[in-house]
């Protein structure tokens, strides 16, 4: 006790002052050590593996195996349900925004709930239930087959599933940031004569574009790297309905390491991609991102 | 709202306009996306009768295998509470280099697609992984035991606690430590009485996330589980193979139970975060 009461008035020392409420150096010491080599385990290591793992072959057989045509499908597949996914997702996420953020309306939180739903569903269970319903046994699977057209173990299924399971991301971003916003600088908009249109592009736009930027990109690499939901709806067919994710799983199944981790290696690059791009969305925007919540 | 002969208003009156497109198409299409496939669901299980139900979801096979999803969740949502309460510490309180950097990976297993992580942490901890290499000699297996699925659970929980107990130790107020310690508290006095208890609403928050996303988890778990009926098989691994097995309602009463215990833990998130927003408002006033 003595020793910290005096600590403050030893003005020789150079050494940030202690106060009572910082821990002592071994303290500190441990604590970081236990941080870093849980994280080392389950953040760092995982990720060291993918990109070794890749390169053990060397890099032409690295490049071989990712520009296989089946690999090359499965990219062009997986771009394709995130180009559809995300954009969709990112303008209901906005009228969301609109709605729920600058209005005050009964049910508003109830309707809150409703667009977390997918976040709390097992993503074997998104898949599930497009089965259900558009399977050959499912709800609308006899109109379906009539028709000629197929959802399930095809493309729109896949684009579907994508679509459930990255629902909420947008939407959850820029709602909250709209709310805690306020409404009066579009008031003060509105009064000046601007239109919706203007209030929303010039007013709020400028406001919110650092977060829906956010939710776009956690939502693109959710779509490009979902494999739950995707893969129960998919039937994995070759060349024709193998997203990446997929792929990796059946090079890997297959014991083809090399190539499995060679394709997984670009869905790494692509989840550090997302993490760089956030990091400097969060430094741009000056704030931290964890304050927005 | 309740004003006297006026009937009971919808919505606040605004001069935005927009609001009847927005809510009209956002109420569009979550019913088209989210509740239409879930009734889907709900439709399905009614199919079966109350007895049929009783019989597959009390089946041995799928008891062990809600026990082991239940029990692993458990375990890991635990390991991820501890430990990522130290993360979220370390990285609030310790400068220390690399800092950011580490405070950035933490989201890792957010963006990360499941089935890399889950090979990557196969990989690891197989015999002769970089890992498994060390647990061997001492009698440990964790790849394909319920040991590996522990830890791929702990990979995908671990940013949802850290994340949580973060904003709720950046709010903590120093003086309030110092205060406790001027009047003699030793510093594992004050962290139990009164750090613990600001931030412990927040850890609840983060465990209850971190323990409901691992009950559903499948990517990350299928690749190190080992899958073995009745003794590494976790749920979402039984829906799928009795989908592929074309046993439409097995697979659905199985996946309506699991429904069920998501929404309780929804509820009960949704109801702990309030109640946090509550508290947090009540303490600024």
């Amino acid at each position: 006790m003595n020793t910290t009461l005096n600590a403050p008035l030893d003005l020789t020392n150079d050494a940030p002052i202690a106060t009572a409420a910082t821990d002592p150096p071994a303290v500190r010491r441990l604590l970081i050590g236990l941080a870093l080599g849980f994280l080392g385990i389950f953040i760092f290591l995982p990720l060291m593996v993918v990109l070794v793992e890749a390169f053990r072959g060397g890099v032409g057989l690295y490049l071989k195996s990712i520009s296989t045509p089946d690999a090359r499908a499965a990219l062009r597949l997986t771009l394709i349900t995130a180009a559809i996914a995300v954009p969709l997702n990112t303008i209901f996420g906005l009228a969301a925004a609109w709605s729920i953020g600058k209005f005050e309306f009964r049910g508003r939180s109830l309707l809150l709930s409703l667009i977390d739903l997918p976040f709390a569903i097992s993503p074997v269970i998104s898949g599930l239930i497009y089965v259900l319903m558009f399977g050959l046994q499912g709800w609308m699977g006899p109109w379906l087959r009539s028709h000629d057209l197929q959802v399930i173990f095809a493309v729109p299924g896949i684009v579907l599933a994508t679509m459930f399971v990255t629902f909420p991301f947008v939407a959850r971003e820029v709602i909250p940031l709209m709310e805690a916003q306020g409404t009066e600088e579009e008031e003060a908009a509105r009064v000046l004569g601007a239109s919706g249109w203007q209030i929303f592009w010039r007013v709020t736009m400028p406001n919110i574009r650092w977060a829906l930027l956010y939710g776009v990109l956690l939502s693109n690499a959710r779509a490009m790297g979902e494999f739950g939901a995707v893969s129960v709806v998919s039937g994995h067919i070759r060349g024709l309905t193998n997203t990446l994710p997929l792929h990796v799983e059946i090079l890997y199944n297959e014991y083809n390491f090399a190539a499995a981790f060679g394709v997984a290696s670009l869905l790494a690059s692509l989840a550090l991609v997302t993490l760089a791009a956030k990091t400097a969305v969060e430094w741009v925007s000056g704030r931290s991102h964890n304050r927005l919540h | 709202m309740k004003v006297g002969h006026m009937k009971i208003a919808f919505r606040r009156p605004s001069v935005l306009p927009g609001f009847g497109v927005t809510l009209g198409f956002t109420l569009f299409y979550l019913s088209l996306i989210v509740l239409l496939p879930l009734m889907a669901l709900a439709m399905r299980t009614s199919d079966l009768t109350w007895s049929a139900f009783v019989e597959i979801v009390t089946a041995p096979r799928v008891v062990a295998a809600f026990r082991l999803s239940f029990g692993t969740s458990l375990v890991a949502a635990t390991i991820n509470t501890v430990f990522g309460f130290i993360v979220a510490w370390v990285l609030v309180r310790y400068p220390f280099p690399g800092r950011r950097l580490v405070d950035a990976m933490v989201d890792l297993p957010f963006a990360m697609p499941t089935a890399v992580s889950g090979i990557a942490l196969t990989t690891l901890f197989v015999g002769n992984g970089w890992i498994g290499r060390w647990l061997e000699p001492l009698g440990i297996q964790v790849a394909f035991t319920w040991l590996g699925i522990v830890m791929a659970l702990i990979l995908i929980g671990l940013p949802f606690v850290v994340r949580a107990v973060q904003p709720a130790l950046e709010d903590l107020e120093i003086e309030m430590e110092e205060a406790a310690a001027s009047l003699g508290a030793r510093r594992s006095q004050t962290f139990v009485r009164v750090i613990l208890p600001s931030v412990a609403p927040a850890l609840l928050t983060g465990f209850a996330m971190a323990f409901a996303r691992s009950l559903g988890e499948y990517g990350s778990v299928i690749f190190i589980a080992g899958n073995l009926p009745m003794k590494t098989e976790i749920v979402p691994l039984l829906i799928v193979s009795n989908l592929e097995q074309y046993n439409y309602p097995g697979a659905t009463a199985i996946a309506l139970v699991m429904l069920l215990t998501s929404f309780v833990f929804l509820l009960f998130i949704n109801g702990l975060q309030w109640w946090t927003r509550r508290h947090r408002m009540k303490g600024i006033s």
